[in-house]
């Protein structure tokens, strides 16, 4: 079995603040069955997520399979919220980097 | 009225401008409505606790002259929401002010303009807290404590379709909306029409952000939204741009924690059944969304308070051992702050480029920095000439720190600014709570006036 990347098989992978407490994630592939491929692989569910991020489980708000739009969505808690002194991403805009290096196992 | 079709030329007026040939484009489709929402709370607290926006003057008048010509040409109602980026009451005026200027301008025949302000005060909200009520917190946040109101500097309730309504309702041909949730810039017209909520609020849904529901990617251009009594039709005006069956269900994802529910005041639009099909080449049409109405009207607030003044300083570290040791050579300089100022009333910040600046702990990579680092300090505090002495300790500190093994010992680190500047002072969210109202209109005064006499 050999691997390739996430970045290599999605069309986007973005983060952006859902509200002044929240960031979201969203995978989202044009080919569906690389979507399948993904999803079958367990290589993103909020267990793998929290240890990518160094998270507790805690902190994941939530995490869905959108089957509509091929898609893979997680949502975590800020620490502290939005654009609060400190804060280094007032969007959430730059905190999907570590998704594209995900190696996914390809048949 | 089989349909209606409302324009959206921007997901955020102002905040860039508006791109005028496929706005020209939808509107030569004769839309029944031009609507777009100004406002998000991704900008940070900062302006609505300054009471000020973040987009410039210019491309606020720019969209909203583009927007205001041609919804007076055709004869239709233009809306806007969350005015001037916070919705502010003072952002209110100023979209007010703006639009009378541009009337006066232009010429324009008489029209009624309709706008409602958004602002909760805080003494109010204390009453309504003393007398019982619960501002409940929203994601994750505990019930709102009077210290945090009073920690509160501003606050803006989020407006749902009723003050849009009511509007319209008495004539409104321009409404200049306070704060508001983006959709129901778009559902007001059409529930106002008679169209089912649950295709409204789909229409809003689909519509606030503009071409960002569109592909291929590209902001600020006009989309246009045809919502009839059982279903919503969404087609990119630009030439180049198509709305298609991924681009639509894509974007229902954008900027929410959960693809399938949208909350605004009074209901949740549930679009785990919506039905997705390419209409014709640059249309998708979309069927199956339903909104639920809330037992008990909670209206969203949103609030900021004052950390303090702010200034920055920048520092750049080239030497791979001072590289190796950043936390010692911060933790000089803080160990200075201390002495000077003691342990607490004061922020201070390191963000450290080129190692963890911009994911801090959730970086996995902060075991391997670059080979040059640039470190950003903020220092906060309750006045402008702390907060510069104490960044400037913080910053020039680290010049000073002392390292066992270094072979330099001429400097620690680079300054390309030997000087710290003055920031927007430093603001948090304090609210991100809900509270229940007898009545939908109850924080949102609306008033009706005529321009142009």
């Amino acid at each position: 079995m050999t691997t390739r990347k996430l970045s290599t098989l999605a069309k986007t992978i973005r983060s952006k603040n859902a509200g002044v407490d929240l960031i979201t994630f969203d995978v989202i592939f044009s080919d569906a069955a690389y979507y399948q491929q993904v999803k079958k692989s367990r290589v993103l569910t909020r267990e793998s997520i929290a240890a990518l991020y160094g998270i507790g489980p805690e902190r994941i708000a939530d995490f869905v399979e959108f089957d509509p739009a091929n898609a893979i969505k997680f949502t975590i808690y800020r620490l502290i919220p939005s654009g609060s002194p400190g804060d280094p991403d007032i969007f959430g805009a730059q905190q999907y980097a570590p998704l594209l290096d995900i190696d996914v196992p390809v048949e | 009225m089989r349909s209606l079709r409302v324009i959206c030329p921007n997901g955020h007026l102002g905040f860039a401008p508006t791109r005028v040939e496929s706005f020209r484009i939808g509107v030569a489709a004769r839309p029944d409505c031009i609507a777009a929402d100004s406002g998000s709370c991704d900008i940070g607290p900062v302006p609505l606790g300054t009471d000020t926006s973040t987009s410039p003057l210019a491309w606020q008048t720019h969209d909203l002259e583009l927007m205001l010509l041609a919804a007076r040409e055709l004869g239709v109602p233009m809306i806007i929401g969350s005015a001037g980026d916070t919705g502010a009451n003072s952002r209110v005026d100023l979209y007010v002010r703006i639009i009378r200027e541009l009337a006066a301008k232009h010429r324009l025949r008489p029209f009624k303009l309709g706008y409602f302000y958004s602002e909760v005060d805080t003494a109010d909200l204390r009453r309504r807290m003393h007398a019982g009520a619960e501002v409940t917190g929203l994601d994750g946040r505990s019930p709102l404590s009077l210290s945090e109101l009073d920690a509160t500097e501003r606050i803006v309730a989020m407006a749902g379709v009723h003050p849009f309504i009511d509007l319209l309702q008495r004539g409104a041909e321009v409404i200049i909306g306070g704060r508001s949730s983006d959709s129901c810039v778009f559902a007001a017209p059409a529930i106002h029409h008679g169209f089912p909520e649950n295709q409204a609020y789909y229409l809003g849904k689909v519509l606030e952000c503009a071409s960002f529901c569109a592909e291929p990617y590209g902001g600020k251009e006009t989309v246009l939204g045809e919502v009839s009594a059982d279903d919503v039709k969404v087609t990119a005006m630009h030439p180049a741009q198509r709305c298609t069956v991924a681009s639509v269900s894509g974007h229902a994802m954008y900027e929410r924690a959960n693809p399938y529910y949208e909350y605004v005041a009074g209901g949740t639009l549930d679009m785990s059944s919506c039905h997705y099909e390419q209409f014709d080449e640059k249309t998708t049409r979309i069927t199956g969304a339903q909104f639920a109405r809330a037992a008990e009207f909670r209206v969203k607030l949103e609030g900021a308070g004052k950390v303090g003044e702010r200034y920055v300083g920048l520092v750049g570290i080239r030497d791979p051992y001072t590289i190796a040791h950043v936390d010692e050579v911060i933790g000089w300089a803080r160990a200075q702050v201390r002495e000077r100022f003691g342990d607490t009333g004061y922020e201070l910040h390191y963000t450290v480029y080129g190692r963890d600046g911009i994911m801090g702990a959730l970086e996995p990579k902060r075991h391997l920095p670059a080979h040059e680092l640039c470190i950003l300090v903020q220092g906060v505090a309750p006045t402008a000439a702390m907060a510069e002495e104490l960044c400037m300790i913080g910053t020039r500190q680290m010049f000073y720190a002392r390292l066992p093994e270094v072979k330099g010992s001429a400097g620690s680190v680079a300054f390309a600014l030997d000087e710290v500047l003055r920031a927007s002072p430093g603001y948090r969210w304090t609210l991100n709570h809900t509270l229940r109202c007898a009545d939908p209109l109850e924080l949102f005064p609306t008033h009706l006036t005529t321009v142009g006499d």
